[in-house]
């Protein structure tokens, strides 16, 4: 029992982290048809941004953890914005250019992350509490684990009040279900395209922040990983819906814990079966509403 | 001037000047040209040679990605997986099922038929984006089994090195390697015949026709799907097949070979190169392959580590210039280098208009 | 007669790399409907959809509003709909996934958005505020993209097939909604049905095979059976209850 319930925390946790990433991913495809490859990338700044004002600040506090967060949402937004303004506008509705854009931009960011903080993970460490463990029904469970779900009840929460109720949410809905008609009410849908890739970079740089605690490092190489999860977590969510993103990222990271415990660590494969009997069977993933 | 294209862009001439340009490079381990800068010595000395027979795969890979990306118009993300295939196939067989080299590549090409037949079919049924990811996803299970080493078979992160026990001498050893630049050679002129031929075939052209207007295909009573199927398979095997001679000439098979990674380099390779050209995806991969090399060197040469620190940092990771020129190309140069070449020369060596193709079909 | 409000010149527009309107050249006038009429999949739609730059297009396109011409064909869509152009498109294209309100909110461009005159035009609109569009029956989601364009205030309305599919009375309604609105802004209007046509239109313009082959009075057109035949086509009911009505 206590492992399950260790296995059921441990994998929301991990489905937290995919969320992140996921969310961004999947309304940035969702609003525009693109495909992001560079969303690993965001996440991987925002991870060590956070790191250099933790280590700067004594990482062993909260106001320090809590303020690295923040400063990775703001990078990971920055960086995000600024792909769209310089890189992804210019290539207006040509999806396929649009997406080897963010290819080559995955590379060389990578690469660049190599050149300043070099190939070796870095080690990071939080708040002493982080590091602990608490008791659930008999389940010693890694604290960081909770932070992760709560950050990413907060964003997930954050981010549907934000669709619901500004006028940018009002546009970024429209547009993802009939592009041209929101620009048919005269409305210029690109100043949504910057919002959204601002949006999905902020959560993708708190990710950032937290991914880091939950591996105990940052390396350039973090953010490209899980991206590919994040990736079939938006497919099978339903491209273009938050809230399938959710259920998916949970979805996946719990079957993948489970899978890797009791299948002799096969949780990858597991996923990538998914993955594939999902498009087989409802190629539009659980809560999307186009192909 | 004008008469000087039209001459080279008669077929047959267009194909003499490639046979003259085939057996050119086949003389070239007995010659000593040097480029300083480009080669690291002169072409008869083994590491010269292995460069230029290692950028001789990396182009061929690329026509078989240019197969699939180029004229089928089908965003494959799992391209590597075949060439791993290849690789790694060829090592498992040779080492732990101790067969002949030939029967060990005959029993790969087999696997990786099976392979890009199974995933083609299923990958196939869903389109686009979709598509893409399933494909990502399927290779991404490959490099988990590459890594996870099951049985030991794989070497997991160690990587898996060629047992050369049942490989013929003349592929052995640094004293070899014009015998292996030649084969390597010969992989890329059949790689680039097949590649050709299929985009000449009746095949070919319907599947150009359904990259433009899947509809207008339909229409005419042609089901995309099998077509795509054949091209997907082709572009696979044809993978494997470089993937094989790509563990005769570098002795070991690493992970990097199934990662995604190395996927999006040769999507980088081919648009680099200029998505839709034979000759785009050749000149990519040698480009690619030298360019890497080159700034490689580059990157640890004094003239860099001299710089300033916001000069020295991107300059001496290769990867980062070679995706900002991979971007600028993207932005600037939509064609690439062959396009590049073919609005200079006017010859078009595109593959058909798929206008006329469909007036041949109906 | 007073300067047109639009003028084409030569539009040539594509979808999918493929030619659907060519060289088409009319004027819209300054007051009034002007009927755009055409057998179906003639490029009626595409006409619109390139004056508004949704697609692809070429050619001259000049919009005259306070004494000033603008080519629209240099701008962008959400440009050319903020000189004032009111756009209600075939098929309705309401956003399924928001509500009656929010559609309407999202369609407001001034500070100043004429909620109450669209209320007294579609009543059922506000009592289903909270509804979401995709579950509104087709009558009611097409007067909710009427309810879209009209909600501003417009110097010229766009308005391709409102009547499509829709039974006869509610045909009426939208009839007069189009009637009222018409009163104070100039509509350029496809319409298939004649009867409709010849309620509201004032001019006409004819395509056929991507080409403006006739314009004239609305009147005049309706009462020619032999040019109705030969442009409109023999296609069923509508243009027979048309030119017998
Ligand atoms: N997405 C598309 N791809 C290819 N052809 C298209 C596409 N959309 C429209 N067409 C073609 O363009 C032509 C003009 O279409 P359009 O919708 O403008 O006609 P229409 O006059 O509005 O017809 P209707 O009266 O049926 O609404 C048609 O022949 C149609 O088949
Ligand atoms: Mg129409």
């Amino acid at each position: 029992m206590s492992t399950v319930i260790l296995l059921l925390i441990t994998g929301l946790g991990l489905g937290a982290l995919y969320f992140l990433v996921a969310s961004g991913l999947s309304l940035i495809y969702g609003l525009m048809g693109v495909l992001n490859f560079a969303h690993g990338s965001f996440l991987t700044l925002g991870a060590f941004a956070g790191w250099e004002l933790a280590r700067r600040t004594g990482a062993d506090n909260w106001l320090s953890f809590v303020a690295s967060v923040l400063l990775g949402a703001v990078v990971g937004a920055v960086f995000a914005a600024l792909t769209e303004l310089l890189l992804i506008r210019r290539l207006y509705e040509r999806h396929i250019e649009q997406v080897l854009v963010t290819v080559g931009l995955a590379l060389s960011s990578v690469a660049l992350f190599d050149g300043i903080w070099g190939t070796d993970p870095v080690y990071v460490s939080g708040p002493s509490w982080m590091g602990g463990t608490t008791d659930v029904f008999g389940a010693s469970i890694p604290n960081n684990r909770f932070v992760l779900i709560l950050a990413a009840v907060l964003v997930l929460l954050g981010i549907v009040l934000f669709l619901k109720y500004t006028r940018f949410g009002l546009i970024i809905r429209a547009g993802v279900e009939n592009r041209s008609m929101v620009t048919a009410l005269g409305i210029d849908v690109r100043r949504a395209f910057t919002v959204v890739f601002a949006i999905g970079g902020a959560a993708a740089g708190i990710g950032g922040v937290l991914a880091a605690s939950y591996y105990g490092y940052v390396s350039s190489s973090i953010g490209g990983s899980l991206l590919i999860f994040a990736f079939i977590v938006t497919v099978i969510g339903g491209l273009g819906s938050l809230s399938g993103a959710a259920i998916a990222a949970a979805l996946v990271a719990v079957l993948q814990q489970f899978a890797n415990f009791y299948l002799g660590g096969t949780g990858d494969f597991v996923v990538v079966l998914l993955l594939a009997v999902v498009l087989l069977v409802r190629p539009s993933g659980l809560l999307g509403s186009k192909a | 001037m004008t008469r000087v294209r039209s001459f080279l862009s008669q077929p047959l001439v267009k194909w003499g000047l490639a046979g003259i340009l085939v057996a050119f490079l086949a003389i070239v381990p007995m010659l000593a040209i040097d480029i300083p800068g480009v080669f690291p010595g002169p072409t008869y000395t083994p590491g010269t040679l292995q460069l230029l027979a290692f950028s001789m795969l990396i182009a061929s890979l690329a026509l078989s990605y240019h197969l699939i990306f180029g004229v089928a118009g089908l965003l494959s993300f799992g391209h590597a997986l075949y060439f791993a295939i290849g690789a790694y196939g060829l090592g498992i067989t040779l080492r732990h099922f101790g067969l002949e080299l030939l029967p060990a590549i005959v029993v790969t090409f087999v696997a990786g038929l099976f392979v890009a037949a199974a995933v083609g079919a299923l990958s196939l049924r869903v389109t686009g984006i979709s598509f893409a990811m399933v494909t990502l996803a399927f290779a991404q299970a490959g490099s988990v089994l590459v890594r996870k080493n099951p049985g030991k078979l794989t070497g997991g992160d160690e990587g898996l090195a060629l047992d050369t026990t049942h490989v013929p001498d003349f592929f052995i050893g640094v004293l070899q390697t014009k015998n292996l630049y030649w084969l390597c050679l010969g992989v890329l002129v059949l790689v680039f015949l097949v590649t050709s031929w299929f985009e000449r075939s009746r095949a070919g052209h319907v599947v150009a026709a359904t990259r433009e207007n899947e509809l207008r295909v339909r229409v005419i009573g042609i089901r995309p799907y099998f077509v795509k199927l054949l091209t997907f398979v082709i572009g696979g095997v044809l993978a494997t097949l470089v993937g094989m001679a790509y563990l005769l000439l570098q002795s070991s098979a690493t992970q990097k070979l199934v990662s995604a990674d190395f996927t999006l380099t040769l999507l980088v390779i081919v648009v680099l190169g200029g998505v839709g050209y034979r000759w785009g995806a050749v000149i990519g991969g040698i480009v690619y392959t030298f360019l890497d090399q080159r700034l490689t060197a580059f990157a640890s040469s004094d003239a860099v580590s001299g710089l300033p620190d916001i000069l020295r940092v991107p300059l001496s990771q290769p990867l980062f210039i070679l995706g900002t020129l991979f971007i600028l190309v993207v932005l600037f140069l939509p064609g690439g280098i062959a396009g590049v070449g073919a609005r200079l020369s006017r010859s078009r060596m595109r593959a058909d208009e798929p206008r006329t193709v469909l007036e041949e079909l109906t | 007669m007073s300067d047109p409000i639009l003028s084409v010149r030569g539009l040539s527009a594509r979808i999918a790399g493929q030619q659907v309107v060519e060289d088409v050249t009319f004027d819209v006038p300054a007051t009034g409907v002007t009927a755009l009429l055409g057998r179906n999949g003639v490029g009626k739609t595409s006409t619109i959809k390139g004056v508004l730059g949704l697609i692809e297009r070429r050619g001259e396109v000049t919009f005259r509003a306070g004494g000033s011409a603008v080519r629209l064909d240099r701008l962008r869509t959400h440009r050319i709909v903020q000189l004032g152009i009111g756009y209600v498109p075939e098929d309705r294209e309401v956003f399924s996934k928001l509500t009656v309100a929010e559609n309407l909110r999202l369609a407001e461009r001034s500070s100043d958005p004429r909620r109450e005159f669209v209320a007294e035009l579609f009543p059922d609109l506000v009592a289903r505020s909270n509804q979401l569009a995709g579950t509104l029956s087709g009558g009611q989601q097409q007067m909710l993209s009427l309810g879209r364009a009209l909600i501003n205030t417009n110097t010229l309305l766009l308005v391709d097939e409102p009547t499509k599919g829709l039974a006869p009375i509610i045909v009426s309604e939208v009839a007069a909604a189009l009637a009222e609105a018409a009163k104070t802004v100039p509509v350029l209007l496809v319409e298939q049905n004649l009867q409709v046509v010849r309620q509201l239109a004032t001019d006409s313009i004819v395509i056929e095979g991507g080409r403006v082959v006739h314009t004239g009075p609305a009147a005049q057109l309706l009462d020619d059976e032999d040019m109705i035949r030969r442009f409109l086509g023999v296609h069923g009911e509508t243009t027979g209850a048309g030119a017998t009505a």
